[in-house]
């Protein structure tokens, strides 16, 4: 009981509160926009026809209230919440009246396909590099691995991509430049291995970065591990290194490595940006680029609080399950 | 200061060769000020040329030289970086020695909010601000706003150094002899924190050029003046890859990839320099 008065009840509590905090924030911004959407929308309506004042002033009353763009900006704040504790991020304006749930949900599982797949292979590819490149620091290719990462690693990500991009779909015209997949979704090859064609570029300018980032992190932990006595002992007792490395000096430095993969994946759910706008790529970071250069806030909102929430909830379990991992944490 | 500047030099390579890629970086910002062109003149010189001796990096189809137009933009690129480290930094380390030295029921709230800072996904907020604000924006807006979102991570940073620095046995030592706070402060624990600040601001300078980049290709700054990723930006307009010259394009992302090696590679001396391992091995090269 007490375990969890001092420590999962103010963990909750400020979970709640960081949602709260976040969710706020996204709110308020974009109605400080100066792009009105309701004027927007009406724009676009009459851009072709010219219609009454009476009609536009009646369309313009309808359309604020279908918004839910109505009343003091308190009363729009009060009602969001009533909304969003039903599950309902109301409807786009854009794309009047589509469901913003469902226009996510048609983005969201190219966003989690690709960033899945990219964290957890440079997730493991990373480490593997990393370990080995810090348990054996002398050897050439390690040094020559690290000056390769070291180059990539700090490079702006949209350069990263962009010249990929340039080098694979403009001069070796070896990949598309556009789009999520071939065909109509359907559980044949054809489609399945056009996906598989569609998503290689991105998800390699994914990888290339997180994986340097990961093996710069697992070299440092893996070369401070291997200083400590006890490798130094099991070298004297002749124990093989690929033992020493694999069953031993890894497996402790993989404490904060999951705690990093937990967060990475918490982060998924806003969309990979910048990867989805070079590449064309049809998830929830394409959706919501798109819907900010609109003022879309429904779609805004439903995106940011998705990937706040996944950021947050993500973190909140790793600090549940970290005494499970850590027997060295103990919880007073 | 200056011992550990030279100790640095003669220590660490990667130090070393950052600083020279960053000397070099600040000939060309001097070089700015003694361009025979305007940065937004156009047409000042032939269109389209490929680069030769007389335009290193070539001309634009709009008649500008690139060489001349990439040092105004590294000078513009770097002004904004340095606002934003200047502004992110100064919030992160007093929020983060403020909330340690006070401790308590402060600490306790600024440290929630330095949390939730931390979640809040920063690049869908920089382009949503940016966007409201298009049009508008100058280098210094970007800058401030650049600055504004990146100090949370920082001052948590400072926090615990700050907290240990408290622990430590000296700590104890001068306040009992009866020297005041701020003494102690100034003198006995800005020197543990300054080598931090100086990992920290490089870190903060890669961060905020990633971001100008970003934000500039994407069209959301001020596309009007020459920033490296302004020059991207109009690169990619004028469909330069696709008219076959490449150079406009190569000069600010070439540019672009240099700095930042340059950056990252003194951050790795400096933390090199910071760990307290490494520290023992270089005292036992010296002996």
């Amino acid at each position: 009981m007490t375990l969890l008065r001092t420590y999962i009840l103010p963990r909750i509590l400020q979970w709640v509160f960081v949602i709260f905090v976040g969710v706020s924030i996204t709110f308020l911004i974009p109605r400080l926009s100066p792009v009105n959407p309701v004027e927007n929308m009406i724009g676009r309506l009459t851009s072709f026809q010219s219609m009454d004042p009476e009609a536009s002033n009646r369309m313009r009353e309808t359309l604020t209230d279908l918004y839910g763009l109505d009343g003091s900006m308190l009363d729009q704040y009060i009602s969001f919440w009533g909304r969003l504790l039903r599950g309902d991020l109301g409807p786009s304006f854009q794309n009047f009246p589509r469901p913003v749930n469902d226009i996510i949900g048609d983005g969201i599982w190219w966003t989690v396909g690709l960033l899945g797949t990219a964290t957890l292979v440079s997730w493991v590819l990373g480490i593997l590099l990393g370990s080995l490149a810090g348990y054996f620091p002398n050897s050439l290719w390690a040094q020559f691995l690290e000056k390769t990462v070291i180059t990539i690693y700090p490079i702006p990500y949209y350069i990263v991509a962009f010249v990929m991009l340039m080098l694979f779909t403009f001069y070796i015209p070896a990949f598309p430049l556009v789009g999520g997949a071939r065909g109509t979704p359907a559980l044949t090859w054809d489609y399945i291995s056009s996906v598989l064609y569609f998503g290689f570029l991105p998800a390699m300018s994914i990888i290339l970065g997180s994986t340097a980032f990961r093996f710069i992190m697992a070299k440092a932990l893996t070369s401070t591990e291997a200083s400590s006595d006890y490798v130094r002992y099991a070298e004297l007792a002749a124990v093989p290194q690929r033992k020493i490395l694999l069953y031993y000096v890894i497996r402790n430095t993989m404490l904060p490595q999951v705690t990093d993969l937990a967060l990475s994946l918490g982060t998924i759910f806003g969309g990979a940006l910048i990867t989805e706008i070079v590449f064309g790529y049809p998830g929830v970071g394409y959706v919501l680029f798109n819907a900010i250069n609109s003022a879309d806030y429904n779609i805004i909102m439903g995106i940011t609080l998705l990937s706040i929430v996944g950021i947050a909830t993500a973190s909140l379990l790793v600090d549940m399950i970290y005494p499970f991992l850590d027997p060295r944490v103990r919880l007073r | 200061m200056f011992t550990t500047l030279r100790d640095l030099l003669r220590y660490s390579l990667s130090f070393r060769f950052g600083t020279i890629i960053l000397l070099f970086a600040a000939l060309l910002i001097v070089l700015s000020f003694f361009s025979p062109y305007e940065p937004d003149d156009r047409r000042a010189v032939a269109r389209n040329e490929a680069p030769s001796s007389e335009f290193i990096f070539g001309t634009t189809s709009q008649g500008q030289d690139v060489f001349w137009m990439l040092t105004f933009a590294i000078r513009n690129t770097l002004i904004i970086a340095g606002i934003a480290v200047t502004i992110g930094r100064g919030i992160g380390v007093m929020v983060g020695m403020l909330s340690g030295y006070i401790g308590g029921m402060f600490d306790r709230i600024v440290s929630s909010i330095v949390d939730s800072f931390i979640v809040i996904p920063r690049l869908p907020l920089l382009i949503l601000i940016a966007s409201i604000m298009r049009g508008q924006m100058t280098i210094f807006a970007l800058g401030l706003m650049i600055g504004v979102l990146d100090w949370a991570y920082p001052s948590k940073r400072y926090r615990a150094q700050v907290l240990s620095l408290r622990e430590r046995e000296f700590t104890h030592t001068a306040v009992f002899s009866g020297m005041s706070s701020w003494k102690i402060v100034i003198q006995e624990h800005l020197p543990f924190i300054v080598p931090f600040l100086l990992a920290d601001i490089v870190s903060g300078f890669l961060f905020a050029i990633g971001i100008e980049v970003t934000l500039s290709i994407l069209g959301l700054s001020d596309t009007d003046t020459q920033s490296i990723g302004s020059m991207i930006y109009w690169g990619n307009y004028y469909q330069s890859l696709l008219t076959n010259k490449v150079w406009v394009l190569i000069a600010p992302i070439g540019a672009s990839i240099v700095i930042v090696i340059g950056f990252y590679l003194v951050s790795v001396g400096l933390s090199d320099y910071l760990d307290p391992r490494k520290r023992l091995l270089r005292l036992q090269v010296k002996e």
